[in-house]
């Protein structure tokens, strides 16, 4: 038979402004857009709603919230309930500073008017809801090859496409 | 790069919306540009566009129609159309749309490209959003990637594979020989992506759990390399070198240890080390130390490593951080069945965490409490357990109530302190008790035999300024039903006795029937109450008398339903009436957690598994006695249409804990009558309870008796219905 199955992936993580904006949703399992939407809404009301001197946990259906606000915006995962929250809290710190490497001292603007690269970022350090990248030299530097990589806009329309 | 200026605008325009119906109208606008765009394959702007529509999505528009585009970017040569139009295809896409799998074929071209970038953005988006067909289809190409040299491509490659089984569990096989050296990597990337695939395997398939046993060894030096090696700024994290792998690390650590003595053995001197060396000033040393903690408490580790575990926890708990005080009980809660002695030590603290302010902390603060209780503090625990139970908020009420009664039975020190506490709560909390306390607590009363008066006296002050909280009134208007008379005659030896008339006690009781705070079941208890006291009162009968007769014609039908049958007890059956409202006998129940299975035992002559030990003498025997000594005059329960139905009771001769009841059917017409059935209906309530219902022990309700179900039935029925009236209706 098989054993009792603990699978300890994130299951997303959404970024959003104290005003309850929504900067940034990666969903590492498939819901449909309303459900997705309705999360949210109920997610950005809870944790907008706790004050200081509460935990940065937050027990949700069967799952498990882990936020922390840097400035403006708040980072929040839902983990499962097994998982380990403080490591958690540690992958957050992990994807701001990320953040913050690349662009350079990172504010909430960075991440609206460059919301791809905040993206791509995100999708060098964790695929699946789970860490690929633990060394936070190579995953900046990959984005930056990458970006590298991009054409010109010279080259983007001197080139075909397919 | 991709004419970054427009696609700021874009953004920048948006934002100065300042109503929602504005910016709704300028995405509007947009999105038909784009979609005319679209229709024209544009291939020079379609990348922007898509972006713009991502941007659109985000912001919660709806943006389907840009998901075929997304497709068209994926196949497009260029590395920054591939880049929109997979991070698109993550966002817009999902594996319940049919059009998701037309990226199969890109997909699988991009995993081969010759440029590891484009390849890993074709293994995160695979990795990310495989639906279980593309899996099937692209594993063969992960396998293959899983064995290239290229780290930044292998440990992508991992997490793919994790995601190929987690989505079909049947390929999990096929990375078995591409696991072969994944540990032998130096690269951190690669270790750790392959610590998750490991750990995948392992948690699928005893079998894989089996085979990767032999890993343990490596694992503990790769551990212990990371602690012992000095300082790498590419993984350090405040002093620690990654913490990340560390972690997971011990995590396939505890899944390999557990239920092996050899493994858990092998693990123990690196668990001990991890243990007592982890810096713990920040959360991230925590964060290890915590994994720890769940490692040793889930192998087969020696005693002196779990107690050093729980210390541990016993440590976090005292922290100023309360994340790290919230992960402590949340372990202790787990631990605290087998490690039981070890928990107590940090009672206090754990006691102290239900002052604090965060409301999951304070919820696993109680759950912990409860599991502590003991019958050495339970004296103590109680204390600070009511106090939390006054203060608390109302989501937590009913639980600790129901905790607190819980504990109160178990380990109660004396009867005094038991009635005491369930006064506490229920004056406390009595709106929050929940319905079956009532029951339970009733039969609580009822044991505690040199109680009642006490018990009776202290319900009565209680209701007396404040009626409103159901289960106190109920059980409140229970208690003054049985032993009003203990009441007025001022029997309380415990304390000081009050003085209170007949009527007084029946004001609070008809108060009680006429508030309309009273649910119905509570005028219920109200009005059995005071027809019980018509046996107990000397004075005061005849007001009684008149209440009952007021609710037979009350809107109520429950209520209604009661006093015509209380009517009919002092009219018809008046000579019944003392016995039949005599003090309810002591009552063993069967099962100490909640009420007992209800076991059908229709047709069977052997009475039910319940254990119904035989009334105990005294009080109940003497009910019991009554009903069969004098005997229930026979009756006519059925006179029409030429069928004639008689009922008569006999007490058996042989057997004298049987009663014989004979139906005498006849038919006085010329015909013949057939189809004629039997039924036997038996009210079903658990035993204990049946005996606390005084609606069942005032009116039974119409039934059908065959003599061999009786019999069947008669120990239990003795049991269970103490009383019953038997109504000549059909």
């Amino acid at each position: 038979g098989c054993l009792r199955q603990q699978t300890w992936k994130i299951h997303f993580i959404l970024l959003f402004s104290r005003q309850g904006k929504l900067r940034l949703q990666k969903w590492y399992t498939t819901l449909p857009d309303k459900e997705k939407k309705k999360i949210i809404r109920e997610i950005v009301q809870i944790i907008l709603s706790r004050n200081q001197k509460t935990s940065s946990f937050v027990d949700w259906k069967d799952l498990k919230l882990v936020y922390k606000r840097y400035a403006s915006l708040y980072f929040c995962c839902a983990i499962e309930d097994q998982d380990n929250e403080l490591l958690t809290l540690e992958v957050v710190h992990r994807y701001v500073e990320l953040l913050d490497r690349y662009f350079g001292n990172v504010c909430e603007l960075d991440i609206i008017f460059n919301f791809e690269k905040a993206y791509f970022i995100l999708d060098e350090f964790i695929i699946g809801g789970e860490v690929q990248e633990t060394s936070k030299r190579s995953a900046v530097k990959a984005i930056e090859d990458s970006d590298m990589l991009q054409e010109t806009v010279e080259e983007y329309m001197n080139k075909p496409a397919f | 790069q991709m004419a970054p200026s427009v696609f700021c605008l874009l953004i920048r325009t948006i934002r100065t919306a300042r109503t929602q119906a504005e910016e709704r109208e300028m995405i509007q606008k947009e999105c038909a540009a784009i979609r005319s765009s679209f229709r024209e394959e544009d291939n020079t702007y379609r990348c922007r566009n898509v972006a713009k529509l991502l941007y659109m999505h985000m912001l919660g528009y709806p943006a389907h129609f840009g998901q075929l585009e997304c497709l068209k970017l994926i196949a497009s040569q260029k590395f920054t159309d591939k880049r929109i139009g997979y991070l698109g295809a993550m966002l817009l896409l999902d594996e319940r749309q049919d059009v998701h799998l037309l990226m199969t074929n890109c997909i699988k071209n991009d995993l081969n490209h010759s440029t590891q970038y484009v390849q890993g953005l074709a293994l995160c988006t695979l990795g990310c959003m495989g639906s279980s067909e593309m899996c099937r289809d692209l594993a063969g190409e992960v396998e293959k990637l899983l064995k290239t040299s290229n780290s930044y491509l292998r440990k992508k490659a991992a997490l793919c594979a994790v995601h190929v089984i987690r989505k079909v569990p049947e390929l999990m096989e096929m990375f078995l020989p591409a696991t072969k050296n994944l540990l032998n990597e130096k690269n951190h990337g690669v270790l750790h992506t392959s610590v998750v695939l490991l750990t995948e395997m392992c948690e699928r398939s005893p079998d894989m759990l089996a085979h990767f046993r032999k890993l343990v060894p490596q694992l503990v030096r790769i551990l212990k390399n990371l602690i012992m090696s000095g300082y790498s700024p590419e993984h350090d994290v405040s002093g620690i070198s990654d913490p990340f792998l560390q972690v997971r690390i011990l995590r396939l650590l505890r899944i390999l240890g557990r239920n092996d003595d050899d493994s858990s053995e092998a693990m123990n001197d690196i668990l001990a080390q991890v243990a007592t060396n982890t810096e713990t000033s920040k959360n991230v040393g925590n964060a290890i130390l915590y994994e720890t903690v769940l490692t040793i408490m889930d192998i087969k580790s020696e005693s002196g490593l779990r107690v050093l575990a729980i210390n541990i926890l016993g440590r976090f708990l005292l922290n100023n951080d309360k994340n790290i005080r919230y992960v402590a009980l949340t372990s202790l809660l787990k631990t605290v069945q087998t490690d039981h002695n070890a928990v107590q030590r940090h009672r206090s603290t754990i006691v102290d965490c239900l002052k604090d302010l965060d409301v999951s902390i304070k919820r696993r603060a109680m759950e912990l409490s409860f599991a502590l209780v003991n019958g050495n503090n339970v004296r103590g625990m109680m204390k600070e357990l009511l106090y939390f139970l006054d203060s608390c908020e109302p989501e937590f009420k009913a639980d600790c109530a129901s905790g607190i009664f819980l504990a109160a039975e178990k380990y109660a020190p004396s009867k005094r302190w038991h009635i005491d506490t369930i006064m506490r709560v229920l004056t406390t909390a009595g709106s929050y008790v929940r319905d079956d306390a009532v029951p339970n607590l009733i039969q609580l009363i009822t044991n505690s035999v040199e109680m009642h008066a006490y018990t009776v006296q202290r319900l009565y002050k209680a209701i007396l300024g404040d009626y409103s909280q159901q289960p106190l009134v109920q059980v409140a208007s229970w208690c003054i039903g049985e032993y009003g008379d203990l009441l007025v005659s001022g029997q309380c030896e415990e304390e000081e006795p009050i003085q209170v008339t007949e009527d007084e006690v029946l004001d609070i009781l008809e108060s009680v029937l006429i508030s309309n705070m009273s649910a119905s079941v509570t005028r219920g208890y109200a009005l059995t109450a005071i027809m019980k006291l018509s046996t107990r009162f000397t004075c005061t009968v005849n007001r009684i008398k008149k209440v009952v007769s007021i609710y037979g014609s009350s809107i109520d039908v429950e209520l209604q339903q009661r006093a015509v049958e209380y009517n009919a007890l002092f009219k018809k059956y008046d000579h019944m009436r003392p016995a039949l409202l005599e003090r309810m006998p002591v009552m063993e129940k069967a099962t100490t957690n909640g009420p007992t299975e209800i076991v059908q035992t229709n047709g069977e002559t052997e009475p039910a598994v319940l254990e119904t030990k035989p009334p105990p003498s005294g009080l109940s025997c003497r009910s019991a006695a009554f009903l069969f000594s004098t005997g229930i005059p026979s009756i006519t329960a059925y006179n029409k249409n030429g069928l004639k139905i008689d009922f008569t009771f006999e007490r058996s001769n042989t057997n004298p804990s049987v009663t014989v009841i004979t139906i005498q059917a006849s038919n006085s017409t010329e015909l013949d009558m057939t189809d004629f059935v039997f039924q036997a209906a038996v009210p079903k309530v658990e035993p204990w309870r049946a005996a606390y219902s005084d609606r069942l022990r005032a009116s039974c309700k119409y039934f059908l008796i065959s003599e061999l179900v009786m019999a069947a039935y008669s120990d239990r029925l003795r049991a269970s219905c103490k009383y019953f009236l038997i109504s000549a209706f059909m």
